[in-house]
C-alpha cells in the first residue's frame, strides 16, 4: 500500500468553526478584522485575530476530559472530529485503529502562563489543575480519549513545517499498517505571551489561533468522490549554517512540479516583504493561482499550516484545481512542501 | 522526499547502535554512569538550580554541567546562548557521534525527545515581559532557544551535519518514542544513520508542577516500595547513533548493541493516571515483543518505568505479570529512576541506554531494596549490584496524556 487520500477536513480558525468558515472567508479574499489584545505594561495593544467565541458543542463540553481544557484542546478535538466524521469510519471499531498527530508550535501557552504567575506568586499555591494541560501531549490525549483511540498517538513540536512532517509521519503510519487511519491536527492558540514575541521579529504581525485537521486513510477500494490524494511531501530541509531559509526554500521548490495554469500554490508567509522573501523568490515561476491563508486569517504557527492544507484540499474537493501545491517555508526551523491531487486528474506533475 | 517512500528493502534491517553519549546527575559520560548504575548508586540532592523553599519536595537528580562543551563547531557567542537543555543534549550528542566516528557534513536524521525544551529560558522571557515589559535585551534570544526545535538545530549545527529534525513531545514517553520512529526509520530504509535520543532540564514549572499534583516524593522516590509516595525529578540526555548492522559491519564500526523491537499504545484513562491494571502498558509490551519476535520468557532484564507514585507502580506492575505470566516470577526488573530520577522526556532514552550498558557489560542495574515491598510486585526486584547473562532486555516509558512506549534491546550481535 502507496497511495494515500485525504478523507475528511476539519478547521478551526477565526473565520469560525468549521470547513465551510474557512472556505467562505478565504473566497472572500479580505483580511478578516484584527481584534486588540492587551500586552501587559505595553501601550500598544497587539494585534490579533482570535476565533469566535463559539466553542464545543454542548454534548462535547460536557465530556469528563474536556470540562477544564485549554482553548488549544478544544481547537484540536473541534478539528479533529469535524474531520473524523466527514471520514468514512465514525465507528468505535475504527476509532481503536486510528492514529493521531498533533503538530504545535507554541503548546499549551495559555495554562503554561497561568500555571507560571501561581508559582511567582507562591508555588506552594499553584494550582494542580493547570499543570496538566501545559503538557504538550495534553490536546492530543483529550482527542484520543474522546475517539476512544487507543493505538498510536504522537505530537510534534516544531516551526510551521511540522505539520508537513506530521503528514508524512501518518502516510508512514498507514503504509506500515500502525493505523486504518490517522488524523493529523495542526493548532496553536492566542496569548499575549506569544503575540509579544512574534512582534519582537515581526512588528505588526497579526497573531491568530485555531486548527486544521485531515483525516488520511491508505489504498481505498472506491474513493469517495471527489477523492484527494496525498501526492507527495517532500524533504523537510532544516536552516543550518549551510543551508539558508532561501536555500532550503529553493531545494524544497525543486522537489514539486512546475506547476500548470490551473493548480494552485498555497503558500505560508504572509508580507511584509523582507520575510516573505526566500518564499516568494523560491515560487517566482509559479504559473498557476496563489493562495496564502495566513494573509486572510493572521499567522498561527501549525494552525496556519493546517489551514493551508485544508484549503487545498477543500478546493480539490470543490471541483476548483486539479491539484495544489502547498509551500511552508517557517519561521526558524525547515522548509518543506507538499502536493495534493484531485484522484484521478494530475498525477505525475512534470518536476521542476 | 518524504512521501512517497523509498522500495523498502527485502527484509527489515536489523538496527544497532554504534554511538552513545549519557549525561545524567551521576555525571557526563558512558563511563561515569555505567560504574554508578552498576552500582546502584543515588544521585539526589536539595535543588539549587531555582527556589524550591515553598516545596513540599526539596530534592532532585540535578547534573554538574562542564563550564565548557567539548569542542565542536558553534562559535564561543552561539554556545554561550545555549540553555541548559541544549548544554545537555549537546553533550550527550558529541559523546555519541566520537564513539561513532560519524562524518561531519552527513545529511541524515535527528529524532528527538523532549517535554519542556528551554523551559528555564520561557520562564526568564515571562518574568521579564512582566516586569520590565519595555527591556527587550535578550528577549528575542531567549525567545528562539527556549523552542525545542532550535535545540535540534543547535546540535546540527554542532555536529556540523545536515538533515530534518524532528521533536517528539509525548511527556514521558518521549525519549522511548523518539528512538522507536529512529529504528523505524532505519529498519525500514527510510534512513541509513539517524540521531536519536532524549533530553529534559529541571525547570520551576516543571518542579512546582509536580509538586502541586502532590507526585513528588519528599525523601526521594522508592519505585515498587508498599509505601512509596511520588517521584524524584532528575535532569539529563541520551543521544543514540543508529544504522544498520550491514552498514556497521562494513565499516568496521563497533557495535553496542542492538534495538530489536518497538511499540506504542495510547492509554486514554485519564490525563494524569494510568489504567489501573495498565492496559496500554500491556499492549505497548506485546507489540514490541512481537515486532522483535519475542517472548516474555527470552527477556532477560526489565528496566521499569518505575516513578514510584503509588499508581504507576501498580499499573505497570500489573502490566508486567499480565504480558510475562508465570515468566514474571524470575524476570529480573528494577528502576533506574532509583538512582537519577526521573527525566521526563529524557527518559525513554537514558533508560534504554543503561539497558545497553548492562547487556553489554553484563550486569544488572541494582536499585534500593523496598522496605516494604509491594505484593503486587511478584517478580525479582534488583536491588543487589550483580554481574548477569544479558542477551535481552526490555524498557518502559510512560507518559502523562497516556503516551506509552516499550523498547526492547538486544545484545551485541
Amino acid at each position: 500500500m502507496t497511495r494515500v487520500f485525504v478523507t475528511g477536513l476539519g478547521a478551526v480558525s477565526p473565520a469560525g468553526w468549521g470547513v465551510d468558515a474557512l472556505h467562505a472567508a478565504l473566497a472572500a479574499g479580505a483580511s478578516l478584522p484584527c481584534v486588540p489584545l492587551p500586552h501587559p505594561g505595553r501601550t500598544t495593544p497587539l494585534r490579533t485575530r482570535p476565533v469566535p467565541p463559539v466553542g464545543l458543542p454542548a454534548e462535547l463540553a460536557r465530556h469528563p476530559r474536556l470540562r477544564r481544557t485549554s482553548p488549544l484542546a478544544q481547537y484540536v478535538v473541534a478539528a479533529g472530529l469535524e474531520a473524523w466524521r466527514a471520514a468514512a469510519g465514525p465507528s468505535p471499531a475504527a476509532a481503536a485503529a486510528v492514529g493521531l498527530i498533533v503538530c504545535l508550535t507554541a503548546g499549551c501557552v495559555n495554562y503554561t502562563r497561568r500555571f507560571y504567575e501561581e508559582i511567582l506568586q507562591d508555588p506552594a499555591h499553584a494550582s494542580p489543575l493547570l499543570f496538566p494541560e501545559t503538557v504538550f501531549h495534553a490536546p492530543a490525549s483529550h482527542l484520543a480519549a474522546v475517539l476512544g483511540c487507543t493505538g498510536e498517538s504522537c505530537t510534534l513540536v516544531g516551526d510551521e513545517g511540522m505539520f508537513l512532517q506530521g503528514l508524512a509521519l501518518a502516510s508512514d503510519w498507514l503504509v506500515r499498517g500502525v493505523a486504518t487511519a490517522v488524523l493529523v491536527i495542526g493548532a496553536d492558540e492566542l496569548d499575549w505571551l506569544v503575540g509579544g514575541a512574534m512582534n519582537l521579529f515581526v512588528p505588526g504581525a497579526v497573531h491568530a489561533a485555531g486548527a486544521g485537521a485531515v483525516c488520511l486513510q491508505g489504498d481505498l477500494a472506491h474513493p469517495a468522490a471527489p477523492a484527494v490524494e496525498l501526492e507527495r511531501v517532500t524533504a523537510a530541509r532544516s536552516y543550518t549554517p549551510r543551508q539558508s531559509p532561501a536555500v532550503a526554500a529553493r531545494a524544497m521548490r525543486r522537489e514539486l512540479p512546475v506547476g500548470t495554469a490551473a493548480e494552485w500554490l498555497v503558500l505560508s508567509t504572509p508580507p511584509p516583504r523582507r520575510f516573505d522573501a526566500a518564499e516568494r523568490t523560491a515560487w517566482g515561476d509559479w504559473p498557476g493561482p496563489r493562495l496564502t491563508p495566513q494573509r486572510v486569517l493572521g499567522t498561527a504557527f501549525n494552525a496556519g499550516t493546517a489551514w493551508q492544507v485544508v484549503a487545498a484540499c477543500d478546493a480539490l474537493q470543490r471541483g476548483l484545481a486539479p491539484a495544489a501545491t502547498v509551500s511552508v517555508v517557517g519561521t526558524h526551523q525547515q522548509a518543506i512542501g507538499a502536493r495534493f491531487v484531485a484522484a484521478g486528474a494530475g498525477e505525475g506533475g512534470a518536476a521542476h | 522526499m518524504l512521501f512517497p517512500p523509498p522500495a523498502e528493502p527485502p527484509a527489515p534491517r536489523r538496527v544497532v547502535v554504534t554511538g552513545a553519549g549519557l549525561v545524567t546527575a551521576h555525571g557526563v559520560g558512558w563511563r561515569a554512569n555505567a560504574e554508578a548504575f552498576r552500582a546502584g548508586r543515588r544521585s539526589f540532592r536539595p535543588v539549587t538550580l531555582f527556589d524550591v523553599s515553598r516545596q513540599r519536595a526539596r530534592l532532585a537528580g540535578e547534573v554538574d554541567l562542564p563550564a565548557r562543551l567539548p569542542p565542536g563547531r558553534l562559535s564561543a557567542r552561539h554556545e554561550q546562548r545555549l540553555d541548559r537543555a541544549a548544554r545537555l543534549l549537546l553533550l550527550a550528542a558529541l559523546e555519541a557521534r566520537a564513539q561513532a566516528g560519524w562524518e561531519a557534513g552527513e545529511p541524515l536524521p535527528v529524532v528527538l525527545g523532549t517535554s519542556a525544551g528551554g523551559m528555564a529560558l520561557g520562564e526568564e522571557y515571562f518574568r521579564q515581559a512582566v516586569q520590565r515589559p519595555a527591556a527587550r535585551r535578550r528577549q528575542p534570544t531567549r525567545v528562539i532557544h527556549y523552542q525545542a526545535q532550535q535545540q535540534g538545530l543547535d546540535l546540527l549545527a554542532a555536529l556540523d551535519l545536515e538533515g530534518s529534525v524532528t521533536i517528539v513531545s509525548n511527556a514521558c514517553a518521549s525519549g522511548a518514542n523518539a528512538l522507536g520512529r529512529a529504528w523505524d526509520l532505519v529498519r525500514r530504509g527510510r534512513a541509513d544513520r539517524v540521531l536519536a535520543g532524549g533530553y529534559d532540564a529541571l525547570a520551576q514549572t516543571l518542579f512546582a508542577g509536580f509538586d502541586a499534583l502532590q507526585a513528588l516524593s519528599p525523601a526521594g522516590c522508592r519505585p515498587f516500595d508498599l509505601h512509596r509516595d511520588g517521584l524524584t525529578l532528575g535532569e539529563g540526555a541520551a543521544v543514540l547513533c543508529l544504522e544498520s548492522l550491514d552498514a556497521a559491519r562494513r565499516r568496521g564500526a563497533e557495535i553496542l548493541g542492538e534495538i530489536l523491537g518497538y511499540g506504542a499504545a495510547t492509554d486514554v484513562h485519564h490525563l494524569t493516571q494510568p489504567h489501573p491494571e495498565g492496559a496500554a502498558a500491556l499492549a505497548a509490551m506485546q507489540l514490541a515483543c512481537a515486532r522483535a519476535g519475542l517472548a516474555p520468557e527470552q527477556v532477560d532484564y526489565l528496566n521499569a518505568h518505575g516513578t514510584g507514585t503509588p499508581l504507576n507502580d501498580a499499573a505497570e506492575a500489573q502490566a508486567i505479570h499480565a504480558w510475562a505470566g508465570a515468566a514474571a516470577a524470575r524476570l529480573p526488573v528494577s528502576s533506574t529512576k532509583a538512582g537519577i530520577g526521573h527525566l521526563l522526556g529524557a527518559a525513554g532514552a537514558v533508560e534504554a541506554l543503561v539497558c545497553l550498558m548492562a547487556l553489554r557489560e553484563q550486569w544488572l542495574p541494582p536499585q534500593p531494596a523496598p522496605e516494604t515491598p509491594d505484593p503486587l510486585c511478584r517478580f525479582p526486584l534488583v536491588t543487589q549490584p550483580a554481574g548477569a547473562r544479558l542477551r535481552v532486555a526490555l524498557s518502559n516509558s510512560f507518559g502523562f496524556g497516556g503516551a506509552n512506549a516499550c523498547l526492547v534491546l538486544g545484545r551485541c550481535p
